[in-house]
């Protein structure tokens, strides 16, 4: 029943994406109650998913996709090959 | 039954799947150059492979199907890959320490003005430099999970890993994470 503070904080992490399960869940908060590191661990953990949502949400302003000279290349590269196995 | 047969025109496989090709890659791999060769190897591959193809599954399918090979190939190839940018361990392994926090990896407290800082547009550059400093298997999976959120089973299929072997990852993922914006973002 009882949790070490890797354990414990696996279950956070899992739980930060709502895939730890009612009981991991209630493992963790006993654990909490007990460990100031953890429960520090576990509320910094809600900030840091905060800042990767900012992050999806820049990063998904970022367009990306290949360049005319990068697709050139590619198509000279296969029609070499092409000719090569014909 | 009359199914229509699909055929494989290489000719304009670059204008018709180059771009859909390097989206799929870079949502997994981060990196241009990187992405830029598995679509290359891909095409290529499938030149080599043009005789297996039986014309039931659309171009783009057996294409991908392809691709897909070779981004498990690489997640193979750096997942052995010994030394260089060893994950830091936030915890004691053995000893009757095990699983207890070593002592200057555990979390130390924040500044009170988190919510401020985390609206600052810098905090995603911080970050990526964070998230780089990670071994590069841990950042993989840790970016198609975090930012690219795709299903946790969607993963384990894809990289063919477990999922406990999925959530041990993620976890040194974000111990690792959370210390390095502790140092460089967080601090009192």
């Amino acid at each position: 029943m009882k949790l070490t503070c890797d354990e414990a904080t696996t279950i956070c992490d899992k739980s930060q994406y709502n895939e730890a399960s009612f009981l991991e869940k209630i493992k963790l908060q006993l654990h909490i109650l007990l460990c100031k590191k953890c429960g520090n661990y576990s509320k910094q953990n809600g900030i840091m998913s905060k800042c990767y949502e900012k992050k999806r949400a820049y990063d998904s302003d970022k367009k990306k996709c290949l360049c005319k000279e990068d697709k050139k290349a590619m198509e000279n590269n296969l029609k070499e090959n092409y000719n090569t196995t014909k | 039954m009359l199914t229509k047969k699909n055929i494989l025109n290489p000719k304009n496989w670059i204008s018709s799947h180059a771009d859909y090709l390097y989206n799929y890659t870079i949502t997994r791999v981060n990196n241009h150059d990187l992405a830029k060769d598995l679509v290359q190897e891909t095409f290529l591959a499938g030149l080599k492979a043009m005789e297996n193809f039986q014309g039931k599954s659309s171009e783009r399918t057996w294409l991908i199907s392809i691709l897909k090979r070779k981004i498990i190939d690489y997640y193979r190839k750096i997942n052995s890959a010994k030394g260089k940018a060893e994950v830091r361990m936030n915890f004691y392994t053995d000893g009757e320490n095990e699983g207890d926090w070593i002592e200057e990896r555990a979390p130390s407290d924040w500044s009170s003005e988190i919510d401020k800082s985390i609206e600052n547009d810098e905090l995603s550059i911080v970050l990526d430099k964070c998230i780089d400093h990670l071994p590069e298997k841990y950042a993989m999976v840790f970016r198609m999970k975090t930012i690219q959120q795709f299903e946790t089973e969607d993963i384990c299929k894809e990289l063919e890993i477990t999922s406990s072997n999925l959530w041990v990852i993620i976890h040194r993922a974000r111990t690792q994470l959370r210390k390095c914006m502790e140092e460089n973002w967080f601090k009192k």
